[in-house]
């Protein structure tokens, strides 16, 4: 019998495509697949100045990125399909992120897309073809720990590409299956090593982080996604007020602020003021001084263990909440439900905003993540 | 690994003695064919040549064939076309099933205030005529309905279809892209205005097709720019492709009964071997009445597009439907209007045989979907 080939998810980027160059150079039956998630002449009034989705411009599935993965693939000489998940992404990402700024969290579609459909739906579209294991062309680690039998997921070797922010959500299972070729790699010597083997795409540019929004303006995605598809909000309006119920001004939604914004206000004050919390039920936009966001604790719900079952007893560790974030110390405090944890942080972090994803790391190694309640 | 081609409806690989005439045209016979010298007279002849073969394969007068780029460019021709001549206010009577290439012009033509009515097919995918007598209105001018359908292979019922528009004075255009060389095409038995044709479902190479257009029928012109064909269809002729598509209909001509009779043997034994060994499988629309070639059958439970996916690494080339929808997001409009569940028709699968199939490529396609199917439903049960 022929060895399993390794299904490789191909989005026409520098990154997969020196994966696939990487594993059919080592000799694998590689199969590329590229996951068609968005339509991009959806929601036509985004479309970029000047042109349909230009290359480069990061925008992702456009026809663009499926002939650049479709040129690699005929380049390596290995099958290449085109795959469609466009209704699973919607169901799963694009929805759930709508709702979630519509109820005043910030979302994290990039966390949702890999625990539901590149670790998910891709998992499945890699039976299918007889593959066991996928690769991706994530910068992360992943490594198997005899004493705990568990799968550990690691920090890039490059910081700065550094992606486990976005994979906390990988369970054991998906771990098992998953290769990370360049997580030992940083992103200079992919480009080096893209070139080297005169991939077509060596100098494509990196893509940007919210792939179905252009030029990361969610909130005219928002507005044009509602309109496509009728449903409006009951209220976008209210008041914008500081915590002793002083009315400042009003606003035309709370989805159009994410805790520690400062600009975009609309309100002319002595001292900066910056948005504290918002409250979807009464639409009001609470602000306050900078001091104001500052966190002692918080809960994240929803946790996913990766490379330890669990804490019973205070854990330390390195507190990430959002991607930008540089983690901060912290302990973990069980709460008798293993999916619910406090964070105690050393000292009081700046805007800790609900939706986004708290990842607990302890050096390199993600000890699990979950979502900031 | 052998690639086994089972894809047909979707284009046909280039029959030898077809290819021969291209190459051999290509190479020699560059005149223009509205040239007064030698070498135009040269092309006009190839040209001129292949209109009567085509004709001789419809039964039609070589005066009404108008060759064109392809079959949508026919379609548009004749949807467009009647519309364009007609007065307003205008309505069209078509089907839900009908290729994108009528349906968007059609829609088109909606867009402009024209009436459409898509008319519905029942579960075995076959038009009833009286449907047609049904919709018809006194500003009715134009009914379109394809002769077999591309999923399905089902054959209307166009000769009663031509009675009811000529007795109410409508012209009728048919897409007869899928039946072309699968099944008799005569237009004097049809009695039908316009007939539209594609050369690469028959074994020609692709970017030519053609339109029956009968004498007397009033067609406004969709593109401009010279008195090529009649003043019907402006633009150099594309003599190689026409000698192919000449070419390709003398050879149905001879080989039609044969090729029909054999591929509809190695069809139903493809469909009895899947009845009988996969369970929670079924064909789509009617067993009765469909090009001899095409069968659409569902394997519950699973998703076709991996179904493909997973055939082809194992060599065999099928599809989920359509060639051109490939990948789409919703399923295929021909299998929702014949009542399939979104999930049913997302596990259907499209079997187009051809002249190069034989028995054991069948009974190999057989093994490889018992196999797949089996694999697909194990893996799916958490889905």
């Amino acid at each position: 019998m022929p060895e399993q080939p390794i299904a490789v998810a191909m989005s026409g980027g520098v990154d997969s495509s020196t994966v696939v160059a990487l594993l059919v150079r080592q000799g694998r039956p590689v199969v590329g697949l590229t996951m068609q998630l968005w339509n991009q002449r959806r929601l036509p009034e985004l479309a970029v100045e000047g042109s349909g989705a230009p290359s480069g411009s990061g925008r992702c599935c456009s026809l663009d990125d499926v002939y650049d993965a479709r040129r690699v693939a005929e380049q390596v000489g290995i099958p290449y399909y085109v795959v469609n998940f466009e209704r699973q992404f919607e169901e799963q990402v694009v929805k759930p992120f709508v709702a979630e700024y519509l109820a005043g969290r910030t979302p994290v579609p990039c966390t949702l897309c890999n625990n539901y459909i590149k670790f998910d739906r891709f998992l499945e579209m890699a039976d299918a073809v007889g593959a066991h294991h996928i690769a991706t062309g994530h910068y992360a680690r992943i490594r198997y720990d005899e004493t705990s039998g568990r799968y550990q997921l690691l920090r890039a070797v490059d910081d700065s590409k550094d992606q486990t922010y976005f994979l906390f959500g990988l369970t054991q299972q998906q771990l098992a299956r998953t290769m990370f070729p360049l997580g030992e790699m940083t992103k200079q010597e992919v480009r080096q090593l893209a070139r080297s083997m005169d991939l077509a795409v060596a100098a494509k540019g990196d893509s940007q982080e919210i792939c179905f929004v252009p030029n990361g303006d969610y909130a005219a995605f928002l507005r044009a996604y509602l309109k496509e598809t009728g449903v409006e909000p009951e209220r976008t309006h209210g008041e914008i007020v500081t915590a002793d119920g002083r009315t400042l001004g009003r606003h035309e939604g709370v989805h159009h602020f994410t805790v520690g914004q400062r600009r975009g206000l609309g309100i002319a004050t002595g001292e900066p003021l910056y948005v504290i919390s918002t409250d979807p039920q009464s639409q009001r936009v609470i602000v306050g001084g900078n001091d104001d966001l500052l966190r002692p604790s918080f809960f994240a719900h929803q946790v996913n263990w990766i490379s330890i079952a669990g804490v019973s007893t205070p854990v330390r560790a390195q507190v990430k909440i959002r991607n930008k974030h540089a983690a901060a110390p912290a302990t973990l405090h069980a709460t008798g439900d293993p999916a619910r944890v406090e964070v105690v942080f050393d000292e009081p972090q700046r805007a800790v905003t609900p939706g986004q994803g708290a990842v607990f790391y302890d050096g390199p190694l993600v000890l699990g993540g979950g979502w900031i309640a | 690994m052998q690639h086994v081609y089972i894809d047909h409806n979707a284009t046909t690989p280039v029959a030898p003695e077809v290819l021969e005439t291209v190459v051999s045209c290509l190479g020699q016979v560059y005149g223009n064919a509205s040239s007064i010298h030698h070498f135009g007279q040269g092309a006009k002849q190839k040209l001129e040549s292949a209109r009567r073969q085509l004709a001789l394969l419809i039964h039609a007068n070589p005066a009404e064939l108008v060759f064109t780029s392809g079959g949508t460019e026919a379609d548009n021709m004749a949807v467009l076309g009647v519309c364009g001549a007609a007065p307003r206010p205008a309505h069209v009577i078509t089907t839900a099933i009908e290729h994108p290439a009528v349906l968007s012009p059609a829609a088109h033509l909606e867009r402009e205030g024209v009436a459409i009515t898509r008319l519905r097919v029942g579960a075995s995918g076959i038009l009833n005529p009286d449907d047609v007598r049904g919709a018809l209105r006194p500003e009715t001018v134009l009914v379109s309905v394809m002769h077999a359908n591309n999923e399905l292979g089902t054959i209307q019922p166009i000769a009663e279809i031509a009675r009811i528009a000529r007795e109410a004075g409508v012209v009728f255009h048919v897409d007869g892209v899928q039946a072309l060389g699968k099944i008799p095409v005569d237009m004097e038995a049809l009695g039908v205005d316009l007939y539209s044709m594609s050369g690469h479902k028959l074994y020609a190479p692709k970017g030519v097709g053609a339109l029956y257009i009968r004498k007397g029928t009033r067609l406004a012109p969709i593109s401009f720019g010279g008195h090529h064909e009649r003043d019907r269809r402006p633009g150099t002729e594309n003599v190689p492709g026409v000698a192919a598509f000449g070419a390709a209909a003398g050879l149905a001509a001879r080989n039609l009964m044969a090729d029909a009779e054999r591929l509809a043997n190695l069809r139903d034994r493809l469909e009895n071997a899947v009845l009988d060994r996969i369970q929670g499988t079924g064909i789509n629309g009617s067993r009765w009445g469909r090009t001899p070639n095409t069968s659409n059958m569902y394997f519950d439970g699973i998703d076709g597009e991996a179904l493909v996916i997973a055939l082809d690494l194992r060599g065999f080339a099928v599809s989920t439907g359509a060639a051109c929808s490939s990948g789409a997001l919703t399923p295929s409009h021909v299998l929702t209007a014949i009542g399939l569940s979104s999930e049913r028709a997302r596990a259907s699968m499209r079997f187009s045989l051809g002249r190069s199939n034989t028995v054991e490529q069948v009974d190999a396609l057989v093994s490889a979907l018992e196999a797949s199917v089996a694999h697909l439903r194990r893996i799916s049960v958490h889905a």
